[in-house]
């Protein structure tokens, strides 16, 4: 495939008065030391021609035989082909969950489900290393996230929720939690593995059998993960992976015979789904998108606020729904914390998701790399300021610099809109007052940030900010007993710690 | 009504003429008429007219959102023991008034005396209920998390904000009171629309609300179609909840969509219930946290421990 065009224009070059004042790394636009490059090896993985549907334990290919190309982002060039599941394929696995629901996995106690999920988070921790090297393979983040992040959370996942399959009379005290039976799950590309974690563990703790539907660009990790099922020896049909595109996503989310929906993705997508599940009695639970505030106060550590942006915002290449992409600064250390930002940016290295020295690697596809580049450009039109660190991309592959815009108004679209990259638009405030006001002046509600050495400030902004997960003095930490999930139109539900059984279970009375 | 008091008869020399009652809406603590100027005529269960109840419009129903909004910061913000105390006072209230409470149910429902008292009995209980849940559904649903990295995690919940109510058709005031509680105690203001066909202890239920210290805008209250009025509310961008119990069956799909349309926090009969058959004097089944937690939303906070 042909490189970006856009790609040379973004690229701007910053004239020497627009150069931050730097405290030592390369005046702001070059690194001013070369590193050597540090690949993870590749041969860990073992890439199969051709991946199946995962359906009733085994690999099938889909009905038709169709297949889609799985492409490493960072390099445009073909890693698989993955069978494409039509509407038959979808009505086939949603069988194979309800025989398994009704005769094998439903019949265990919590006892013998939680056995199943420990031996699960076992077998992740000692395939670790392949799982990371796929997944950054498969998605365009850095080895350093998903071999620290992605595939170690995911695992910590299966254990959390492994011990609460035969304590769940204690998770709802005074009731008995029944599962909810067969069900449907829809993932994003930009935490395949983790997400695929959040999404099966509490569901099979609570008894329930899934059928998961990953992205279409990241197929890969989650069928690998059928085959830690299979050496886990799941009873077959306990979980069900189809592979395909957007549609049979919602063939499966209305499939009359499931019980239970749950979606991460887009909030435009969200609302499609809660449209199709209206009227019925399908259990939902959404989790969407963001446009968090990240809000730095006059009296905030300067430097850990830096660091704390900088990963609220281009970790994973800020494709996260819960990234810190409004930065408000208290206006009297705008100046200061935006010249620490941009002499920050100028030492991120972009580049190789499989070189252990990458910060940002790809961004995951092409129709995304296009919809960032359009946002950004829409932030030039509309009179924002860019800033872009001088660092090299890759000649192939869909790369995007780090990107600052200053003098952003709360109209503009790159302060509304998701934009799912790399892009920090900076606004300011005054008071605490405007500091909330702008932060809550969004349809979205998933997390928020606050950076100051006030304690009862902490408190105060924490009560009026209208987010799922508030930050202070930290940003983008996950931890599977940790809640996770959106107010207003981020979503609703909760993913994470106790709550997170809530969305998988049916209560009655004692 | 029909009349009650018969000291001498209907037709004697010193008969007195009953003074009835104008069932009006409940908006921001206010006892407007609708600014439609319509009725419709509410009937006994047995056929027998009883009063002219309010059609309320569209434009009602907008206004009983925005001074739900209104109420909001202010409900919300009230300590959780306080929320508490307002609602006990409601059953306190009651009680005070149940004769009437007792008459109104049983010629809505076509209840008899015995039964229709327990009904309000029960009623008045059920605010005791909730109002005790206040101080304590945030130690029930809260958490603190033992996160495996130096952090202090914690999870509370938090009122939802604008809660739209559809109540029961059938249970006219304790399936009312068992669906309005929850969401109030939790810190929500509320639009609610009573049963269609049987209205009026609803409103008798606002004149306690009012004269308790529930302050005007918390509960709003509105009488009408609900074919012409659940979609209003199930659209409305303000709302951000909606109580979908007494939706009828061929509504339901179109409420439910409306409401996804701005991702609105839905609670629904259990499954497999009917509203008509389902047995509000049934504790255990009518009495739940989880109608609480409904209209909750967790919030999650994380501070870094030692640096």
């Amino acid at each position: 495939m042909p490189s970006m065009p856009e790609r040379t224009e973004t690229s701007v070059v910053v004239s020497p008065e627009q150069r931050p004042n730097s405290w030592g790394f390369g005046d702001g636009q070059a690194i001013p030391w070369e590193y050597a490059p540090a690949p993870e090896a590749r041969d860990i993985v073992t890439l199969k021609e051709r991946y199946g549907l995962f359906i009733g334990g085994r690999s099938v290919p889909a009905a038709g035989g169709a297949t889609f190309t799985s492409i490493d982002p960072s390099t445009e060039r073909p890693l698989a082909d993955v069978a494409k599941a039509s509407d038959v394929d979808v009505d086939k696995a949603v069988r194979a969950a309800r025989r398994a629901q009704r005769r094998s996995w439903g019949q265990l106690s919590g006892r013998e489900r939680a056995k199943y999920l420990f031996r699960i988070s076992r077998i992740l921790q000692e395939r670790a290393r392949e799982f990371a090297v796929l997944e950054s393979m498969d998605s365009g983040k850095p080895i350093k996230e998903s071999r620290d992040v992605d595939v170690p959370l995911a695992a910590n996942h299966f254990w959390y929720y492994a011990g609460w399959a035969d304590k769940l009379d204690y998770a709802f005290p005074g009731r008995v939690a029944k599962p909810l039976g067969v069900a449907a799950q829809i993932i994003p590309w930009n935490f395949p593995l983790l997400m695929l974690a959040w999404k099966i563990a509490p569901a099979l703790a609570a008894g329930n059998t899934v059928i998961l539907k990953p992205a279409s660009t990241t197929p890969l990790s989650a069928l690998l993960f059928a085959d830690v099922c299979v050496q886990a020896d799941l009873p077959p049909g306990t979980v069900n992976i189809v592979t395909g595109p957007g549609e049979i996503g919602m063939h499966l989310a209305t499939h009359a015979d499931v019980d239970k929906v749950a979606f991460t993705g887009s909030t435009e997508i969200g609302k499609k789904i809660g449209r199709g599940v209206a009227g019925s009695d399908k259990a939902l639970t959404l989790e969407l998108g963001g446009k968090a505030a990240n809000i730095v106060f006059d009296d905030a550590p300067l430097d850990q606020a830096v660091e704390g942006i900088v990963n609220g915002i281009y970790f994973n290449q800020g494709e996260v729904c819960c990234a810190g992409s409004r930065l408000l600064v208290q206006e009297s250390i705008a100046e200061t914390l935006i010249d620490k930002l941009k002499d920050r940016l100028s030492t991120i290295r972009v580049g190789d998701p499989l070189d252990k020295n990458t910060d940002v690697g790809a961004i995951n596809s092409k129709a995304q790399l296009e919809k960032i580049t359009e946002l950004v450009a829409s932030g030039v039109a509309e009179g924002a300021e860019l800033y872009q660190p001088a660092c090299d991309l890759p000649e192939r592959g869909y790369f995007f610099r780090p990107t600052l815009f200053t003098n952003v108004a709360q109209s503009h679209r790159i302060a509304r809109e998701e934009i799912f990259g790399p892009v920090l638009s900076v606004l300011t405030f005054r008071t605490p007052d405007e500091a909330v006001e702008k932060a809550n002046n969004t349809r979205y509600g998933l997390s928020a940030g606050v950076w100051t050495d006030k304690g009862s400030r902490i408190l105060e902004m924490v009560s009026r900010m209208q987010a799922g997960v508030v930050w202070a003095n930290t940003f983008n930490k996950f931890d599977p007993t940790s809640p996770f999930g959106g107010y207003k139109e981020s979503g609703f539900g909760r993913e994470g710690g106790m709550h997170g059984l809530h969305a998988y279970v049916r209560l009655e009375d004692r | 009504m029909a009349g009650t008091n018969g000291r001498n008869g209907r037709n004697g020399a010193d008969s007195r003429i009953e003074v009835r009652k104008t069932y009006k809406l409940y908006i921001g603590g206010a006892f407007p008429r609708s600014e439609s100027g319509r009725s419709y005529l509410v009937s006994t269960a047995d056929g027998a007219p009883l009063a002219n109840a309010v059609r309320s419009s569209r434009k009602d129903v907008r206004d009983a959102v925005r001074a739900a909004h209104g109420a909001f910061p202010g409900w919300s913000g009230k300590t959780a023991m306080n929320r508490g105390q307002v609602l006990y006072r409601v059953a306190e209230l009651m009680e005070g008034r149940r004769d009437q409470f007792v008459s109104e149910v049983a010629a809505a429902e076509g209840l008899r005396e015995a039964r229709a008292t327990e009904v309000v009995d029960r009623a008045i209980d059920r605010w005791v209920w909730y109002a005790g849940w206040a101080d304590k559904i945030t130690q029930i649903l809260g958490s603190a998390n033992p996160v495996a990295a130096p952090y202090f995690n914690f999870t509370i919940p938090e009122p939802t904000g604008i809660v739209g109510i559809v109540a029961p058709e059938t249970s006219s005031l304790l399936g009312l009171v068992s669906r309005l509680a929850p969401p109030i105690v939790a810190g929500n203001t509320v639009v609610l629309l009573t049963s269609e066909t049987r209205p009026l202890p609803a409103i008798t239920l606002t004149e306690v609300l009012a004269t308790s210290d529930v302050p005007g805008g918390v509960v709003n209250v509105l009488t009408g179609r609900k074919k012409e009025l659940v979609p209003v509310l199930a659209a409305h961008e303000d709302v951000d909840g909606l109580d979908v119990w007494g939706v009828p069956d061929d509504l339901r799909v179109e409420v439910e969509q409306l409401a996804a349309d701005d991702i609105k926090r839905l609670s629904r009969r259990p499954r497999g219930t009917a509203d008509a058959r389902f047995d509000w004097l049934d504790d255990r089944a009518a009495e739940r946290p989880e109608w609480i937690a409904a209209f909750l939303e967790m919030k999650t906070v994380w501070h870094p421990i030692g640096v």
